[in-house]
């Protein structure tokens, strides 16, 4: 009885200040933020909660949906990208010899370890008209073009930067960048799960690689795919600060606007209710995760 | 050695089916394969048997073409393997995990080697549907993997690598996942089924039991080298080395020197069955005075109950191929007991006795002192 009640007191001692920390600090402030989202300004500083659904018929607006449709389009295009680019980087560090996987995983997991702001910073010093990229491309026109005199043809027109900066491509190329991690490394632990012996069986009844990896290393690896696919598109979405700087006029995705409405527009219950459409959103794709990988056990074995 | 002469003129009648022609594997700098060379023949059951690190899987992979030779070539059916990927070679394989695809059905699984052959829809679930009668899965043919018990999942995979008719069928560790009693039973299917198919087997393996119960021809690997090459009973009676006669089956082993060879007797002392000796009806050999081992199985030892002279061997001198000592212990298995005999000099003798009656007439208990001996005929002289 002593050990149990001991147990019960350890329990509590350790479930006990998270629970409130989690209660305090994210469940409250959320009730709060989702209150407001059913109320109107009242005065300069105090919200009603009147219970109106005014904010969410006014988020259907087609200005709002417009840039909701957008924000989905963009952070759909990251994700594709980041399968894209992920898939064979996650495929290679599982074939990589063993001394090399931790190192390949160290590289992957790097950029998570600074500064999101610094690293935004310094794709802007990569992109801008007399970035790194332009420098580079200028410099190979200009060999070009030197070559092209030597051989007695015409010189080529002075290079013209290219607009790589402040544009819908550069939030595509700075979303990717911060969110190939998310991607890679579930797949990577879903690969590496995959009992090697499956793929040599297939090359074995004479299947090609590219047919192996189509017909048992992407079906079998679906779950992982599927969870690096929601890890990638729900934190894409809410995407705030790479729009942000590195976007045009044309480039604000919906967290941009919910910024505005909570500071410049000074309109919260509006806000809030964005807020509360793009986390209907996130709810959306992760119930969808759950319905694709149903009946499969956790760990993605025996499918 | 009729049987020899006869396996020679056959080999000269039949092209091999698989040459191993100085075959070097390295990995790194850890040798796996050390200059094998080795003929299998269409129609055998072929058997790779060694400890673990061997290099027995490392040659059968080479035939499946996940591992390339570092020296020396593969040929299958003639053809020099060369690089040859997996895919483009006339052999199947049985994983010894199976890898049965867990995603696909039972039938699915079993297509799938026709289905890359782009074979016509028919074609293939006719086939399909032999194989499976083949290894008696029919009515699971829509089961998924995860509803197959070890044994059907292994049967899957045999199915799955016959439809595509290989010229030979490779199995890696084919029993070692299944139950005691499953893997007795599928010893059996298994060579019924060579038998039925007419293909060539090849078969890696740790278990010697299973080796020599299964295959019709069996090479001992050693060290990444072939320790010995031949039939269960070559093996098992007529050991090459010391390696080979510990590692099939199990073994008495006296070390000792060759005190008289004669053309029909020899004679070897042994420091731990003194004062009495070895005596061989035939000449052993190395020459007088050199060292060798001499080997008796533990069945071939008789026990006789303690007397103040030694029991009588025929055909032997007197004082010759007996020893005395005290069981020290018992080890009852059913069909037959293993007595431990300690002799004077603390060496330790298997003996094993059929339990042919249910009421043993000639008891011998714990702590009994008993005398030992054996035929001319039983020892195995040994040089190495």
């Amino acid at each position: 009885m002593a050990l149990e009640k001991q147990s019960r007191a350890a329990f509590w001692v350790t479930v006990l200040p998270p629970t409130l920390w989690i209660a305090v600090f994210f469940l409250i402030p959320l009730g709060i933020v989702w209150a407001y989202s059913f109320g109107h300004n009242e005065g300069l500083t105090g919200v009603a909660i009147t219970g109106t659904f005014d904010n969410y018929i006014r988020a259907f607006d087609p200005l709002y949906l417009q840039i909701f449709g957008k924000s989905i389009a963009v952070a759909g295009l990251t994700t594709l990208l980041c399968l894209i680019i992920g898939f064979p980087v996650a495929l290679a560090i599982v074939f990589a010899n063993e001394k090399m996987r931790p190192l390949l995983l160290l590289l992957v997991m790097l950029p998570f370890w600074t500064n999101l702001l610094i690293r935004t910073y310094a794709l802007i010093a990569v992109l801008r008209t007399e970035g790194f990229a332009n420098w580079t491309l200028a410099w190979f026109w200009n060999q070009g073009s030197t070559l092209a005199a030597l051989v007695g043809l015409q010189p080529f027109p002075a290079y013209q930067p290219l607009e790589l900066l402040y544009n819908n491509f550069a939030v595509v190329v700075g979303l990717v960048y911060v969110h190939l991690p998310f991607m890679v490394l579930p797949l990577y632990a879903a690969l590496d799960r995959l009992d090697k012996s499956l793929m040599e069986a297939s090359l074995d009844l004479g299947a090609g690689h590219l047919r192996t990896l189509f017909s048992i290393v992407v079906p079998l690896a679906l779950p992982g795919i599927v969870s690096g696919v929601i890890i990638t598109f729900v934190p894409a979405l809410g995407a705030y600060l790479t729009p942000d700087l590195l976007g045009g006029t044309d480039s604000q995705m919906i967290a941009n606007v919910i910024e505005r409405q909570f500071k410049r527009a000074n309109d919260w219950p509006f806000g809030a209710a964005l807020s509360f459409l793009l986390m209907y959103a996130t709810f959306a794709a992760i119930a969808l995760r759950a319905y694709l990988t149903r009946g499969q056990p956790a760990d993605g074995h025996g499918i | 050695m009729d049987q020899l002469a006869q396996r020679t003129q056959d080999a000269a009648a039949h092209k091999p089916i698989i040459s191993f022609r100085n075959i070097v594997k390295r990995f790194g700098s850890m040798t796996a394969v050390d200059n094998v060379s080795l003929d299998i023949m269409p129609g055998e059951f072929f058997a790779l048997l060694g400890p673990s690190g061997c290099g027995k899987t490392t040659l059968l992979r080479m035939l499946a073409g996940f591992e390339v030779p570092t020296e020396g070539s593969v040929l299958i059916d003639g053809q020099d393997m060369g690089e040859t990927p997996p895919n483009k070679r006339p052999v199947n394989m049985v994983f010894q995990s199976y890898a049965v695809f867990p995603h696909m059905n039972v039938a699915d699984n079993v297509a799938y080697g026709l289905k890359i052959d782009g074979l016509p829809k028919d074609e293939i679930k006719a086939r399909v549907q032999e194989a499976l009668d083949l290894v008696q899965l029919g009515p699971l043919a829509a089961r998924k993997p995860d509803q197959l018990s070890g044994g059907q999942r292994q049967r899957v995979a045999l199915a799955r690598a016959l439809i595509k008719r290989p010229k030979v069928l490779l199995l890696d560790e084919p029993l070692s996942a299944l139950d005691a009693k499953l893997r007795e039973a599928m010893r059996f299917e298994l060579s019924q089924l060579q038998q039925k198919v007419g293909i060539t087997f090849i078969m890696v393996t740790h278990d010697q039991d299973e080796a020599l119960a299964i295959a019709s021809r069996i090479a001992v690997m050693h060290k990444g080298a072939i320790a010995q090459l031949g039939t269960p009973s070559d093996l098992y009676e007529f050991p090459a080395s010391r390696f080979v006669a510990d590692f099939i089956g199990s073994v008495n082993m006296f070390e000792g020197t060759l005190i008289k060879d004669g053309a029909d007797e020899a004679v070897i002392a042994c420091p731990d069955l003194a004062p009495y000796s070895v005596h061989l009806p035939h000449s052993a050999p190395g020459s007088a005075g050199a060292s060798v081992w001499v080997a008796i199985r533990p069945e071939k030892l008789n026990l006789h109950k303690n007397a103040s002279e030694p029991p009588a061997v025929p055909d032997c001198p007197p004082a010759h191929n007996v020893a005395r000592g005290e069981i020290k212990e018992i080890s009852y298995l059913g069909d037959s007991s293993i007595f431990h005999v300690q002799l004077s000099s603390g060496q330790l003798l298997r003996v094993s006795r059929p339990n042919r009656s249910r009421y043993e007439q000639e008891h011998f208990g714990w702590g009994d002192t008993v005398w030992v001996s054996w035929a001319g005929s039983s020892p195995v002289v040994l040089l190495s």
